[in-house]
C-alpha cells in the first residue's frame, strides 16, 4: 500500500497528452549543458520522461563528434523534437517533418518565433503551422504566449496541448501572469503545459499551484551552477505544487485568526 | 560529381546512392535525416536514391535544445 503521508501522488497522477501517459509532469530540454553526460544526469535527476531536442545541420568537418542520440536512449526517454529558431510557418513545418523522420514519433514542440529580441511567438504563423501539421497526423504541442484567444484558436486547430510561456524564453523571470494561466486552464479542454521562463524551484511550484498540467523547462536547469541538483529541486517543486493544487489551499484573510483555542486560558 | 551539402559545395568522389554519400562523409546513417532537393529521403530508401550532379542536400541530426 502506498504511504499517502510520504507521497500521495506516487504513480497515481499521470500527465496525459493525446494518447500517451507520462508519470512525470516535468518536461525538460537538452540545450546549453556543458556536456552530454551532464545533460543525461540532469534529466535523470529531474525525473522527466519527455525531453525536447532540436534539429540542426551535421557539421561535416566534425562528423566524428558524438551525437546526442548516443547518450539519450529512446527506450528511456520520449524525445520531442522542436522547431526552435523557425520564423515562418513553412520553416517550422519543414523542421517538424525532419524531426519526425529522425525520431520515433509524430510529436512536435512547435515554435514559430516572431521577434528575435523577445523570442515571442508569431501567433498567426503558429496557427497556420498547427493546422498543416495536424492535418499531416502530427501531435502538435505549440509554444505560445499566455493569450486566451490564441490558446482557444490553437485548440480548435487541433493542438494536442497548449504551451503558454511563464515569461520570455531563457529569462528565468518566473510566472509573470498567474491570472492568465489560470484563465487558459479553466477554458481549454486540452492540457496546458507552461513552457519557458521558470527560473527556480519556487517558480515551478507556484506555476503548478495554478492547476496546469505540466511544465517544460531547459535553461533553469542548464544554467544553474549545479544543474543536477537544480533538476532534483525542480522534480520536487513540480510534485509539491501539484499536490498543493489538488489539496486545495486555505482561503486567505486580511486579519489574523488564532491557530490555538481561545478558551481554556488561565485567569 | 559536385553536390551541395549543408550549404557548401562538395565533391562526391565515389558516386552512387545517398547512403554512399553518407559513407564518404563518414556519417552514421542511423543518426541523421537527409533532405535531397527539399524532399526527405526516407531512411529505408537511402540506398535506393541515386545522387545526381548538382543535387542539394541537407543532413541534419538531433542536438540539445529546449
Amino acid at each position: 500500500m502506498t504511504d499517502e503521508r510520504i507521497d500521495p501522488l506516487e504513480g497515481r497522477d499521470p500527465m496525459v497528452i493525446a494518447d500517451r501517459s507520462f508519470a512525470s509532469r516535468l518536461i525538460v530540454g537538452t540545450g546549453k549543458y556543458r556536456s552530454h553526460e551532464e545533460t543525461v544526469e540532469a534529466i535523470r535527476a529531474s525525473g522527466a520522461e519527455m525531453v525536447t531536442v532540436a534539429v540542426r545541420r551535421v557539421d561535416l568537418d566534425a562528423s566524428k563528434q558524438e551525437s546526442l542520440l548516443h547518450h539519450l536512449d529512446p527506450e528511456e526517454f520520449f524525445l520531442l523534437p522542436n522547431t526552435a529558431g523557425c520564423f515562418t510557418a513553412e520553416d517550422a513545418v519543414r523542421y517538424a517533418r525532419l524531426g519526425r523522420e529522425a525520431g520515433l514519433s509524430s510529436w512536435v514542440k512547435l515554435e514559430v518565433i516572431g521577434d528575435q529580441e523577445t523570442l515571442l511567438p508569431d501567433t498567426e504563423a503558429l496557427l497556420e503551422a498547427t493546422r498543416v501539421l495536424t492535418a499531416e497526423g502530427f501531435t502538435v504541442l505549440p509554444y505560445t504566449n499566455d493569450d486566451l484567444i490564441t490558446a482557444l484558436r490553437l485548440e480548435e486547430a487541433g493542438a494536442a496541448a497548449v504551451m503558454p510561456l511563464a515569461s520570455p524564453i531563457g529569462s528565468g523571470l518566473g510566472l509573470l501572469n498567474p491570472l492568465n494561466i489560470r484563465l487558459l486552464k479553466s477554458r481549454l479542454s486540452v492540457p496546458v503545459i507552461v513552457d519557458a521562463g521558470v527560473g527556480t524551484a519556487s517558480d515551478a511550484c507556484l506555476t503548478m499551484e495554478q492547476g496546469v498540467d505540466g511544465i517544460l523547462m531547459n535553461t533553469a536547469l542548464a544554467a544553474a551552477e549545479r544543474p543536477v541538483l537544480m533538476a532534483s529541486a525542480m522534480r520536487l517543486a513540480v510534485r509539491a505544487g501539484r499536490a498543493a493544487y489538488l489539496a486545495g489551499r486555505m482561503p486567505t484573510r486580511e486579519w489574523a485568526v488564532p491557530s490555538s483555542p481561545s478558551t481554556g486560558m488561565l485567569d | 560529381m559536385n553536390v551541395e551539402v549543408n550549404g557548401k559545395s562538395r565533391e562526391f568522389v565515389s558516386g552512387g546512392s545517398v547512403l554512399d554519400l553518407l559513407r564518404e562523409f563518414e556519417i552514421d546513417p542511423r543518426m541523421v535525416v537527409v533532405e535531397r532537393n527539399r524532399e526527405i529521403v526516407r531512411r529505408d530508401a537511402l540506398d535506393l536514391v541515386e545522387v545526381e550532379d548538382g543535387d542539394r542536400f541537407e543532413i541534419v541530426q538531433f542536438v540539445g535544445g529546449g
